[in-house]
C-alpha cells in the first residue's frame, strides 16, 4: 500500500506544519524567509535568504587542473612587480592571484589561506573560496520574570539580569546592539528564536522555565516556573572570499605607529583548537613584533594586534607550522622564540642565535617543522642542524651549496629559494624526514598562463614593462636580471624585431612572420604572444621577489611538472604514465596506436586459422601429452594457520593448478601440503568455491585469509601468509584472478554491485544475483563472492547509476574512476587506466597512566594491580611509545608522538584526565577524590596504495548519501543526488553528479543549527539527517528543480537514545542509535513523510544500508558461528516485504572484520542480462560441496 | 649477432607477402658469422646480460642488482612461457624511474640498418635535453644517424621502423623506450629503404 502511494513520486508541497500529530513533535527550523525561485539565484548571492547563495558555480581555489592524481594544493609567490601568482602542485602553470589589482610585498601562505603585506603597507588576508561559507552563530537571550498581574514580562527585578542577554546573564545583549565584526562579514538572515532545546523540541517560542536566574531550565512550564528564557540566533557569513580583505588598521595611532614590513603564518599545529587556528606574527619599520590574536578559521581576520618585545630591532620574522618562531635582527643575529605551546601560543621568552660567522649576518630565516634555514648577507644559504620542538636554537649552522636572495620552508619541510643572480625560483629536491637538507636545488620553470590571459589594461605601466621584458629577454638578452628598467626599455619598437626574429628561428616557420613589419605600436605587440601556435614558456622567465609554500604539500610520493616545459611528458609512476595527460591526445601517440591496430590486422587476423606451431603448456606436471585440457601449476613455499594443535603458523608448500578446459573456462585447485608428526598430508580449495580473499596485515606478516561458504558459517577462514609483501601480493593476485576466472567475472564491477570496507580499509565489491532479493529461493549470503578492489576507504556508497564515493579515514572524499585493480594488485587484474595513488592518514593512540601517591604525587608508578603505566584505551594492553607500531606494514609514521588534548570530556593543559580509579570515567579537572590520571599520546602514521579513486578536492567529508534509483525508473537524465555531511558538520548537497561526471562540480551548503553527522537520500528524495546531539532531521521538499530542499522538521530519537545513523530505502527509514540499536520509522507515508514513532528492531548493529528495494543490510556485531564469534558481519533483515518493512530474521554473510556495506545500487530484482549468469550458475551448486574438500586430511605424498 | 625476430622480419622482410617463409637449416651452421649457442641456458644468458646492459644504461643497473634471482628467472620464464603478466610483473621496475627526473640515465637503442656493413649503431642518448626539452626520435636520428632522416625539403627515402609500424618522429623517446621496448630492454629501430611502389 506504502509502496503504491510513494511510486506516484509525491513531489508537491509537504505540508510545512504539519498539525493534530500528537505523536510527532515537528519543529521547524528555518534559517530565514522562503527560498527565492530558482530564476532568481544568480542574483542573491548578497540577499539574506541564506543558502542558494552558494549554488553559483565558483572557480575551484587553488585552481585545480584537469583529472589529477594529487591534491592539489598551490605555491604562492610575488614577481618583482608585486603581482601575486600561485602555482598549483598538480599544475604546470603560475595563475595570476584573482584580485589582481593589488601589489604585494611580502605574502605567507597556509592551506587555506594567505596573509600578505601589500604595496601600501597594509596588511591583507586571502581566504580561499569554499563551497562552504564561513559563518559563526551570534545568539542572545531573552529574559522574562512573571508577575501576578501580566504573566511573563519584561519587568525585571532590579537585581535581576537585563532582559536581553548572554548566555550568563552578565553581558547586556540588545539584539540590534549585535554589530557584525568588519566590513567582510554581512548576515546571513535575521535574528530567530532557537525551539531546540538539547535535542528537544520546545513548545511553541522557545521558552524554556526556571525557578530563578540563574537555574536549571525545562521546557515544561510548571506552576513554580517564575522565569522563563529564549535564546534567539542569527548567522553572520564572511563575504570577501577569494578576495583580499584589509585587516582594519588600529583605530589607535599610539597603538600601531608605523606600517609593517614583514609577516608571516604559522603556528597550525600547535593546536587545533578553535578549528583552523593560525599564530600570526609581523615586523613593523620601526623593528617591533607583532602579533595577531585569535585568528581562526571563523574569524580569519583575527581580532587585534598586540606588541611582542623584542631585545632588539627585528627585520624579518617566520613563523614554522608547529612551534618555531625565528626573527632576524637587524645586528644580523637571530632570535628564537621559547616556550610556544598549545596554551600560550604567543611564547614566552627569546634567545639568541648567533650568525655562522660574524663578517656576515643573518639577513632571512624561515622554519619548518623542525628545520631552520637562513640567508646571509653575503647570500649564502645555511642550514641549522639539531632544531626541534625541544631545543628551538639548534646546534650549528651546515653552509649550503647555492646563493639566494631568500628561502622559505613550506608544508613537509619542503624548501623553495629565489636565485640570487637569476631570480629564478628554485625547489630544494630530495628533502625527506630522514634528509631534512635535500639534495640539489632544481629550478621552476613553469609558464606564467597569465601572462596570455591577462589584458594590458588591467595592469599598471610597470606591470606591462614587465611583461615585455620576460617576453623577449630570453632572445634579446638585453635585460638584466633583477634590472627592471632595462626591461622596461627593450620592447622599444627598435629592439624587438631582432628578439623576435631570434624566437622565430627558434621556433621554426610561425604566421606571426608575415605579420610582423607591420606591428609596430605597443598594443599590437602586446597581442602577438596570442598569435603563436604554442607560446613557449621557457623564454618567459619570470624574475621573483618573494615565495611562500606554507599552503603547499609536496611529498615524496608527488609528481611536480613544475621541472619541464614539455607539455607531452608522462609521469614516471607506471599508473600515473596511464593517466590522462597531454601525452595520451597527442598525435604521435594516436598514429602510433592506429599503426599498431593495422599492424595487428594485417599480420596476425588474418592467419588464425593456422595451427599453434608450439603448445603452450606451462611447467607441465609430468609428461602431458594431451592436448586438453591444458595444466599449469605454480608452487610456492608460504605459511598456513594451522587450525588445530599446535595451533600456530606452519611452514607449507602450496600448489595453484590451473586447468583450462576446451572451452576455454578455467577451473582451479588450491593445494595446501603440510607435514604434521612426520606424516605429510594436504587440504585443498576449489577456487570456484572462494567467496572471499582479504588481506590482513598484521604488524609482522604478509598474511591473507580466505573464505569459502562454509568457512564464512564457521567464521574461521584459511589462513596463508608470505614472506614478503611481494611474494603476498603475487600470490593475491594469482588467486584473485583464478576466482574471478572460474566465475567469468571481468573488468569493472556492474553498476548495481554492492561495496564494502572492511575495518583494515579494504575495499570489496560483490555482483547481486537477481534471487538475491528474489521472493523464494534466495542466495544465502554466505555464498555472495565478493572481490577486491584497490584503495582504503572508511565509507563507501554507490548507487545504480554507477556513481561512487568513498571516504578515507583522514575524511578525504573519493570518486571511483570505473577502473579495477590497483592496490596489491597488478598485471591483468588491474585495469590500466583509472587507477590512481590513493592515500589515507590515521592517528594511533596509546595512554599514559599515573597514579598520585602522598610523597611524590602523581608518579608512573602504580600500584601491582593498575594497568600498565603504557597502554592502549582499555588498559589490557602494554604499549609503550617506542614498542608501539604502525597499524600494519603498510602504514608508516609520519609525525612524532603527541599529546591528544581533543579527547571526549576535556582534559586539564597538559592533557591530563582525572578519575578515581581505573577504569573509571574520566574528567577533566582534579579534585581532592582522584587518585589516577591519564593522558592520550597520538602519532599520525599515512598508507600510500593505488586503486580506481580520484580524490574529490576542497571540502572533508563525514558521511555521504546518492540517491537510489527506484526499480524502473531509467536515468531521465536528472542529475543524481548526492548529499554529505562535512567533517565540520555540515551539511552539503552535490550539483552536477551524473554518470558521466560522477564527481559533479560543487557543493551548495545547507544551513543548520548545530553540526550534523549523518545522512541518507531515499528514492523519492526523503532526506534524512542525524545531528550531534542525537536527534534526527527531514528536510522537506527536496526535488531535482530544488536539490537543497526547504526547512528541516526536528524528529526527537527514540527515548533516552542518541542516533548516530540514518539510512532511508524506497519507502523505509531505519536509524541507529550511540547502542548498537536498529530502528525502525513507522508510519511514514508521503503525506507525513516525517514518520510517527520509532520501532525498535535489533541490537548489536554497527552499521545499516537500506536499499531501494526497502531491503535491509547491516553489519552487525556478535554474530556466532560454528567456530567463533565475529565482530562486523555482513548481514541481510530476511522477510522484508512490502507489508511487513521490518522483517524478521537475520542472514548472516561474510565477515567478521567488516566495518561499512552500501547496498543501495541492487536496484534489480528481475532476471539480468548475460553478465549475470556466472553467478547465478555458481548458485546452481548444490550447497553441500563446500563442507567437502575442507576435512580431507588424507595422507598424499607430492 | 642474433637479432630478435620481429627485428629480422622489419628489416629483411617487411615487405615481404605474408605469412612469411622461413627456411630452417639443420646443418652447416654460419660458424664465423653467428655465435654458436650450444644450449638454452646460453640463450638465458643471453638473453640476461642484454637486459643488464640495458639496466646499465637506464639506472646504472641499480635496479637489476636490487632484484633477486627469482625476480630474474621470472623474467626469463615469462619470456618463454609467452606468459606476458609474469613478465611484466618484473619487467615494468625496469621501466620506471625516480620521480626527479624525468626520464632514464639514457636510452638503450640500437639502430640497424640494411645498407651498411656496420651491425648496429649504439651510443650514448638522453632521454631529456639539458634544458629539461623531451628528446624525441627525430632527434636520436639526428644525433646519431643523420643519413636516414630526409632533409627538411628532401624526399622520404627511408622508413624507421619498430615493431612494424613507422613511429611519428615527434614521438618522445622516453615514451617509446618505456612502450616499445623489445623484451631485452632495448628499442631496436631498423632504417629500411622506402618501398619504391
Amino acid at each position: 500500500m506504502k509502496a503504491i502511494l510513494y511510486s506516484q513520486r509525491n513531489e508537491g508541497p509537504v505540508p510545512r506544519r504539519p498539525t493534530g500529530l500528537c505523536a510527532v513533535s515537528v519543529a521547524e527550523h528555518r534559517c530565514g524567509p522562503a527560498h527565492p525561485p530558482r530564476s532568481r539565484r544568480g542574483k542573491e548571492r548578497r540577499n539574506s535568504s541564506g543558502e542558494w547563495q552558494e549554488e553559483g558555480v565558483r572557480g575551484r581555489w587553488p585552481p585545480k587542473a584537469a583529472p589529477a592524481a594529487m591534491p592539489s594544493s598551490a605555491l604562492w609567490a610575488v614577481d618583482l612587480f608585486g603581482r601575486v601568482f600561485t602555482l598549483s602542485t598538480a599544475g604546470q602553470h603560475w595563475e595570476p592571484c584573482r584580485d589582481a589589482q593589488l601589489e604585494f610585498k611580502r605574502v605567507s601562505a597556509a592551506r587555506d589561506c594567505c596573509w600578505g603585506i601589500a604595496c601600501d603597507h597594509q596588511v591583507y588576508v586571502l581566504v580561499g573560496a569554499s563551497d562552504v561559507p564561513i559563518r559563526c552563530q551570534e545568539e542572545a537571550y531573552e529574559n522574562q520574570r512573571w508577575n501576578p498581574v501580566g504573566g511573563f514580562c519584561e519587568t525585571l527585578l532590579p537585581s535581576d539580569r537585563w532582559p536581553w542577554s548572554d548566555v550568563s546573564g552578565l553581558q547586556h545583549r540588545p539584539l540590534d546592539g549585535v554589530a557584525l565584526p568588519s566590513l567582510h562579514w554581512e548576515w546571513e538572515s535575521d535574528w530567530y528564536v532557537d525551539e531546540n532545546f538539547g535535542g528537544e523540541p520546545t513548545e511553541k517560542g522557545g521558552w524554556t522555565y526556571a525557578i530563578d536566574f540563574p537555574a536549571a531550565y525545562t521546557r515544561d512550564k510548571k506552576w513554580n516556573s517564575c522565569v522563563r528564557r529564549r535564546r534567539w540566533i542569527r548567522y553572520r557569513r564572511y563575504k570577501s572570499q577569494d578576495a583580499w580583505a584589509k585587516i582594519p588598521s588600529e583605530d589607535d595611532p599610539q597603538q600601531l605607529p608605523d606600517p609593517f614590513s614583514d609577516l608571516s603564518v604559522g603556528g597550525w599545529e600547535v593546536t587545533d583548537e578553535p578549528v583552523g587556528r593560525l599564530s600570526v606574527w609581523a615586523v613593523t619599520l620601526q623593528g617591533k613584533v607583532w602579533y595577531r590574536e585569535n585568528v581562526s578559521h571563523h574569524n580569519p581576520e583575527g581580532s587585534s594586534w598586540s606588541l611582542v618585545d623584542t631585545p632588539g630591532e627585528a627585520v624579518q620574522i617566520s613563523c614554522g607550522p608547529h612551534d618555531l618562531l625565528w626573527v632576524t635582527l637587524w645586528e644580523g643575529q637571530a632570535l628564537v622564540r621559547e616556550g610556544i605551546n598549545r596554551n600560550n601560543p604567543k611564547g614566552s621568552s627569546w634567545s639568541t642565535v648567533e650568525p655562522p660567522t660574524s663578517e656576515n649576518g643573518i639577513l632571512h630565516v624561515s622554519t619548518g617543522v623542525c628545520v631552520v634555514w637562513a640567508v646571509t648577507k653575503d647570500r649564502k644559504v645555511w642550514f641549522r642542524r639539531g632544531v626541534n620542538s625541544h631545543n628551538p636554537c639548534g646546534t650549528s649552522w651546515i653552509e649550503m651549496f647555492g646563493e639566494m636572495m631568500m628561502v622559505n620552508v613550506g608544508l613537509n619541510d619542503q624548501v623553495w629559494g629565489i636565485g640570487c643572480v637569476d631570480r629564478a625560483l628554485y625547489f630544494r629536491q630530495g628533502v625527506t624526514q630522514s634528509e631534512l637538507s635535500g639534495k640539489t636545488w632544481k629550478v621552476i620553470v613553469a609558464g606564467r598562463e597569465g601572462d596570455r590571459s591577462l589584458s594590458g589594461s588591467s595592469f599598471s605601466l610597470h606591470s606591462a614593462g614587465c611583461f615585455f621584458g620576460n617576453e623577449v629577454r630570453g632572445s634579446a638578452e638585453s635585460c638584466g636580471p633583477g634590472d627592471t628598467d632595462a626591461s622596461w626599455e627593450v620592447p622599444g619598437p627598435a629592439s624587438s624585431p631582432a628578439g623576435l626574429r631570434g624566437k622565430e628561428s627558434w621556433k621554426g616557420p610561425s604566421h606571426a612572420t608575415a605579420n610582423f613589419p607591420e606591428a609596430t605600436d605597443l598594443s599590437s605587440l602586446r597581442l602577438l604572444p596570442l598569435g603563436l601556435e604554442e607560446p613557449d614558456s621557457a623564454d618567459c622567465h619570470a624574475l621573483w621577489a618573494w615565495v611562500s609554500g606554507g599552503g603547499c604539500a609536496v611529498e615524496a610520493h608527488t609528481t611536480l611538472k613544475w621541472f619541464t616545459t614539455q607539455s607531452g611528458l608522462c609521469p614516471s609512476v607506471q599508473t600515473l604514465s596511464l593517466s590522462i595527460t597531454p601525452a595520451q591526445t597527442a598525435a604521435w601517440r594516436k598514429q602510433i596506436f592506429q599503426q599498431l591496430t593495422e599492424r595487428t590486422k594485417r599480420e596476425l587476423e588474418n592467419f588464425q586459422h593456422y595451427e599453434q606451431a608450439v603448445e603452450q603448456v606451462r611447467n607441465a606436471r609430468g609428461t602431458s601429452s594431451s592436448r586438453h585440457p591444458s595444466v599449469w601449476v605454480k608452487t610456492g613455499a608460504l605459511q598456513w594457520w594451522c587450525d588445530w594443535k599446535p595451533h600456530k603458523w606452519m611452514d607449507v608448500h602450496v600448489a595453484l593448478e590451473q586447468l583450462t578446459g576446451h572451452d576455454g573456462a578455467q577451473d582451479s585447485i588450491l593445494f595446501i601440503y603440510y607435514v604434521v608428526h612426520e606424516e605429510k598430508k594436504y587440504i585443498h580449495v576449489f577456487l570456484n568455491e572462494v567467496t572471499a580473499l582479504v588481506p590482513v596485515f598484521s604488524e609482522a606478516k604478509h598474511s591473507f585469509a580466505l573464505y569459502t561458504p562454509e568457512r564464512t558459517r564457521q567464521r574461521w577462514p584459511v589462513r596463508l601468509a608470505a614472506a614478503t609483501e611481494q611474494d603476498m601480493s603475487d600470490w593475491l593476485t594469482l588467486l584473485n584472478l583464478s576466482c574471478c576466472e572460474s566465475r567469468r567475472m571481468h573488468g569493472r564491477p556492474s553498476p548495481q554491485a554492492i561495496w564494502s570496507v572492511t575495518c583494515k580499509g579494504d575495499i570489496f565489491v560483490s555482483e547481486p544475483s537477481p534471487d538475491l532479493e528474489g521472493p523464494e529461493r534466495r542466495l544465502p549470503c554466505d555464498q555472495m563472492f565478493w572481490r577486491q578492489i584497490g584503495g582504503h576507504l572508511r565509507v563507501v556508497e554507490a548507487n545504480s547509476r554507477g556513481v561512487v564515493w568513498g571516504i578515507g579515514y583522514d575524511h578525504t572524499a573519493w570518486v571511483y574512476t570505473g577502473g579495477y585493480g590497483g592496490g596489491c594488485f597488478q598485471g591483468l587484474a588491474s585495469s590500466t587506466s583509472n587507477v590512481f595513488t590513493q592515500w589515507d592518514v590515521k592517528f594511533v593512540h596509546i595512554y599514559e597512566n599515573q597514579r598520585w601517591n602522598p610523597v611524590t604525587g602523581y608518579t608512573s608508578r602504580g600500584l601491582p594491580t593498575d594497568r600498565y603505566m603504557w597502554s592502549d584505551a582499555t588498559g589490557l594492553q602494554e604499549c609503550t611509545k617506542a614498542s608501539t607500531k604502525p597499524p600494519s606494514l603498510q602504514w608508516t609514521w609520519v609525525s612524532d608522538w603527541f599529546v591528544d588534548f581533543s579527547v571526549p570530556g576535556g582534559t586539564d593543559p597538559e592533557g591530563w584526565q582525572y578519575a578515581s580509579d581505573f577504569p573509571a570515567s574520566y574528567h577533566k579537572y582534579k579534585t581532592m577524590k582522584d587518585f589516577v590520571r591519564r593522558r592520550c599520546w597520538a602519532r599520525k602514521c599515512k598508507l600510500v596504495t593505488t586503486g580506481p579513486w580520484l580524490e574529490v578536492t576542497s571540502v572533508a567529508l563525514r558521511d555521504v548519501s546518492i540517491i537510489p534509483e527506484s526499480p524502473g525508473a531509467h536515468g531521465s537524465g536528472l542529475n543524481i543526488a548526492l548529499w554529505a555531511i562535512s567533517d565540520k558538520g555540515d551539511v552539503l548537497c552535490r550539483l552536477g553528479v551524473s554518470e558521466l561526471n560522477p564527481e559533479g562540480f560543487c557543493w551548495m551548503h545547507v544551513g543548520t543549527d548545530q553540526p550534523f553527522t549523518s545522512v541518507s537520500i531515499g528514492t523519492c528524495y526523503q532526506v534524512w539527517a542525524v545531528a550531534r546531539d542525537g536527534s534526527a532531521f527531514y528536510r522537506s521538499s527536496v526535488s531535482p528543480s530544488r536539490p537543497n530542499g526547504d526547512c528541516w522538521y526536528h524528529i526527537p530519537p527514540p527515548p533516552k537514545q542518541r542516533l548516530k545513523q540514518v539510512s532511508v530505502g524506497h519507502t523505509s527509514v531505519f536509524a541507529l542509535d550511540e547502542n548498537g540499536n536498529l530502528w525502525y520509522r513507522q508510519g511514514v507515508t508521503p503525506s507525513h513523510p516525517q514518520g510517527d514513532s520509532w520501532e525498535h528492531v535489533s541490537n548489536n548493529v554497527r552499521h545499516v544500508s537500506v536499499g531501494p528495494l526497502d531491503q535491509v543490510w547491516v553489519i552487525a556485531d556478535k554474530v556466532q558461528g560454528s567456530h567463533s564469534l565475529s565482530r562486523g558481519t555482513v548481514c541481510r533483515r530476511t522477510g522484508v516485504q512490502s507489508l511487513e518493512p521490518k522483517g524478521q530474521g537475520w542472514d548472516y554473510g561474510i565477515g567478521g572484520g567488516w566495518d561499512h556495506l552500501s547496498i543501495r545500487a541492487s536496484a534489480t530484482r528481475a532476471p539480468r542480462s548475460s553478465s549475470q549468469k556466472p553467478a547465478s550458475k555458481q548458485n546452481g551448486q548444490p550447497p553441500s560441496v563446500a563442507g567437502g574438500p575442507w576435512q580431507t586430511p588424507g595422507p598424499v605424498c607430492c | 649477432m642474433h637479432y630478435p625476430i620481429g627485428l629480422l622480419f622489419d628489416l629483411l622482410a617487411s615487405s615481404s607477402a605474408l605469412p612469411w617463409n622461413i627456411t630452417v637449416h639443420f646443418k652447416s651452421f654460419p660458424e664465423k658469422d653467428l655465435l654458436h649457442c650450444p644450449s638454452k641456458d646460453v640463450i638465458e644468458a643471453h638473453f640476461m646480460s642484454c637486459v643488464k646492459e640495458a639496466d646499465a644504461l637506464k639506472h646504472k643497473s641499480q635496479v637489476i642488482n636490487e632484484m633477486q634471482k627469482k625476480d630474474h628467472k621470472q623474467l626469463w620464464m615469462g619470456l618463454q612461457n609467452d606468459r606476458f603478466d609474469q613478465f611484466w610483473a618484473i619487467n615494468r621496475k625496469l621501466m620506471e624511474y625516480p620521480a626527479e627526473e624525468n626520464g632514464f640515465r639514457y636510452i638503450p637503442f640500437r639502430i640497424y640498418q640494411t645498407t651498411t656493413e656496420r651491425p648496429f649503431i649504439q651510443k650514448l642518448f638522453r632521454p631529456v635535453s639539458t634544458d629539461g626539452q623531451l628528446h624525441t626520435l627525430g632527434d636520436l636520428l639526428k644525433e646519431v644517424c643523420p643519413s636516414a632522416v630526409a632533409p627538411e625539403d628532401g624526399e622520404k627515402k627511408n622508413q624507421v621502423m619498430i615493431h612494424g609500424i613507422e613511429p611519428m618522429l615527434e614521438t618522445p623517446l622516453q615514451w617509446l623506450s618505456e612502450h616499445l621496448s623489445y623484451p631485452d630492454n632495448f628499442l631496436h629501430i631498423s632504417i629500411i629503404p622506402q618501398p619504391t611502389d
